[in-house]
């Protein structure tokens, strides 16, 4: 997009703050020497990462290889961690379990903390999620795919330059988790914010990804463009990435 | 081989041993009328009403048959016609009024009280390390056993029962609430300043409707205790209110007249349990998923 608002970078929590330095204006998000520790243990060191803006970054890993540890720290939740990491103010996290308020409606929930919105907007933002007849129902009347659903629309409605989501699918059944993809990508192409999503499904990346990192014993250890036009399990390529991804990620594929 | 659905089970011993789990045998709720929902209904139900009505058979029997005194027990007859005596002539009016008004103040200052303590020890660190202590501490203490003490402060007027009362239901709103605020899911909070709630809003928006459920089960709590209390208070130190007028019955051998203040005391307690339900229908509309009003 030509018009695009300049990004405003301000250190995250994660960094003491100090002189921002100068980041080129395609980057939406830097880290430099980002690392974390629990108590002596070393979960993640010295990462350093540049993540241009458009791109749809997923990030995979085994469980307990810091994949969600690294994304709270991108959300700003993480003061605790070491080096410094820049990222957009206007970013916003979708969660794996879909967090909405069970006591405000689902349209409240979709505008909560923009006390500017009317209610209109939150119907216009479920409209997009197919979901603008719930607007006025309770969220614990919701199925699980709906609620996450009520989740992308609280988080697209911010119009976020940094999208932030953690395993938003991993929770739901196969048929849905498709459905979200085809959904997630439209919503993407219209909003077009940079993103950043942790997962362990490897057909997720083959779904949604413009780049995969794999995170793997402390590191980055695989950093791979997708370029799949089609996004089709046939097409040319996508056994091979599959292939890849998961040796990369220790499960032996034949 | 077709199969007999006649009965609950299909198929005898002989049979295929086929069980009809699902789908309404031919012989049963074809003709689903009002009437016959409402048969079915006492059919299932009239034992529920055998227990009470034996119960006061027992009673009468009990007095007329087989001569146990008025004095000891008086029978339903004596004790609905002294209910009406006594309403009648307005005793029991004054009594139930001049008791509800102690109990409605005593909870216009015992409830707030115990909540804004709540709130400041929930919401803040340092509120929690100043004010929790006292209150654990000072809570393990019956609130009766301050009777004494208070009516050498406050006298034997209004102010001890009042007072008793307010201290009493601070408690459970107090426990329940603090409760509450710290049980509220860390990951809605989170969620919250994600989201871009500042610390008012968080608290307006998350923390308090995370708590509230466990503020009524308190409030619930409160209501049950301050009759208790005020019953006790009132029969130690009064000249007015129901307790009083059962204390005064006690000293008339008038036992028909406790009875009343007992069922009166019932009824009070049912109504008080009611009145809070109806505020959770109302309030926590949410969790049952249906819209309210």
């Amino acid at each position: 997009m030509a018009t695009r608002v300049p990004l405003s970078l301000t250190p995250s929590p994660a960094a003491p703050l100090r002189a921002v330095p100068a980041v080129g204006g395609d980057t939406a998000v830097s880290l430099t020497g980002y690392g974390r520790r629990f108590g002596a243990r070393t979960v993640m060191a010295d990462i350093t990462l540049s993540i241009a803006e458009g791109e749809f970054v997923l990030l995979l890993g085994a469980s307990g290889s810091g994949k969600s540890t690294l994304l709270r720290a991108l959300a700003g939740l993480d003061p605790q961690a070491d080096g410094e990491v820049l990222v957009p103010r206007a970013r916003t996290v979708v969660f794996q379990d879909h967090r909405l308020l069970p006591w405000k409606r689902v349209w409240r929930n979709v505008i909560v903390g923009l006390p500017d919105r009317a209610k209109a907007d939150a119907v216009t933002a479920l409209g997009e999620v197919g979901l603008a007849e719930r607007a006025d129902n309770w969220p614990g009347t919701l199925s699980g795919g709906e609620s996450q659903r009520v989740a992308l629309a609280r988080a697209f409605i911010r119009e976020p330059h940094l999208l932030l989501l953690d395993e938003p699918f991993g929770a739901l059944d196969a048929l849905t988790r498709i459905r979200m993809h085809v959904l997630m990508r439209a919503l993407c192409e219209r909003h077009r914010p940079t993103s950043v999503m942790v997962t362990h499904d490897v057909d997720e990346a083959i779904a949604l990804a413009t780049r995969v990192l794999v995170l793997r014993d402390g590191g980055i250890s695989l950093d791979l463009p997708v370029d799949l036009p089609g996004r089709r399990m046939t097409d040319p390529g996508v056994a091979d990435l599959r292939a890849r991804l998961l040796g990369e990620l220790g499960v032996v594929a034949e | 081989m077709p199969i007999n659905f006649i009965g609950k089970t299909a198929g005898t011993a002989s049979g295929p041993g086929l069980e009809l789990v699902v789908g309404r045998t031919p012989t049963h709720g074809r003709r689903d009328d009002l009437r016959a929902a409402w048969r079915r209904l006492w059919r299932s139900n009239w034992v529920r009403i055998v227990g009470p009505l034996l119960l006061l058979a027992a009673w009468e029997i009990a007095v007329t048959w087989f001569g146990v005194s008025e004095l000891t027990l008086s029978s339903p007859r004596s004790v609905a016609e002294t209910a009406w005596r006594l309403m009648e002539d307005g005793t029991l009016w004054t009594a139930l009024g001049i008791s509800l008004r102690r109990v409605a103040i005593g909870i216009a200052i015992g409830v707030p009280a115990g909540a804004a303590l709540a709130l400041l020890s929930g919401l803040f660190s340092t509120g929690e390390r100043l004010i929790d202590p006292v209150v654990q501490m000072l809570r393990t203490m019956p609130a009766l056993a301050v009777v004494p003490l208070f009516i050498l402060w406050f006298g034997i007027g209004e102010e001890p029962k009042v007072l008793l009362v307010a201290l009493a239901v601070s408690f459970p709103v107090y426990i329940n609430l603090y409760a509450g605020i710290r049980g509220v899911d860390g990951r809605l909070v989170e969620a919250g300043r994600v989201f871009g709630l500042g610390r008012f809003r968080l608290i307006r928006d998350v923390i308090l409707p995370g708590a509230l459920p466990s503020f009524l089960v308190g409030l619930r709590f409160s209501l049950g205790i301050a009759w208790i209390v005020l019953v006790a208070s009132e029969q130690i130190n009064a000249t007015s209110g129901l307790g009083y007028m059962m204390l005064n019955a006690q000293n008339l051998l008038q036992t028909d007249v406790i009875f009343v203040g007992l069922i009166v005391y019932s009824l009070l307690g049912l109504i008080s349990d009611l009145l809070v339900r109806l505020l959770e229908r109302w309030l926590l509309s949410w969790r049952h998923g249906f819209r309210s009003l």
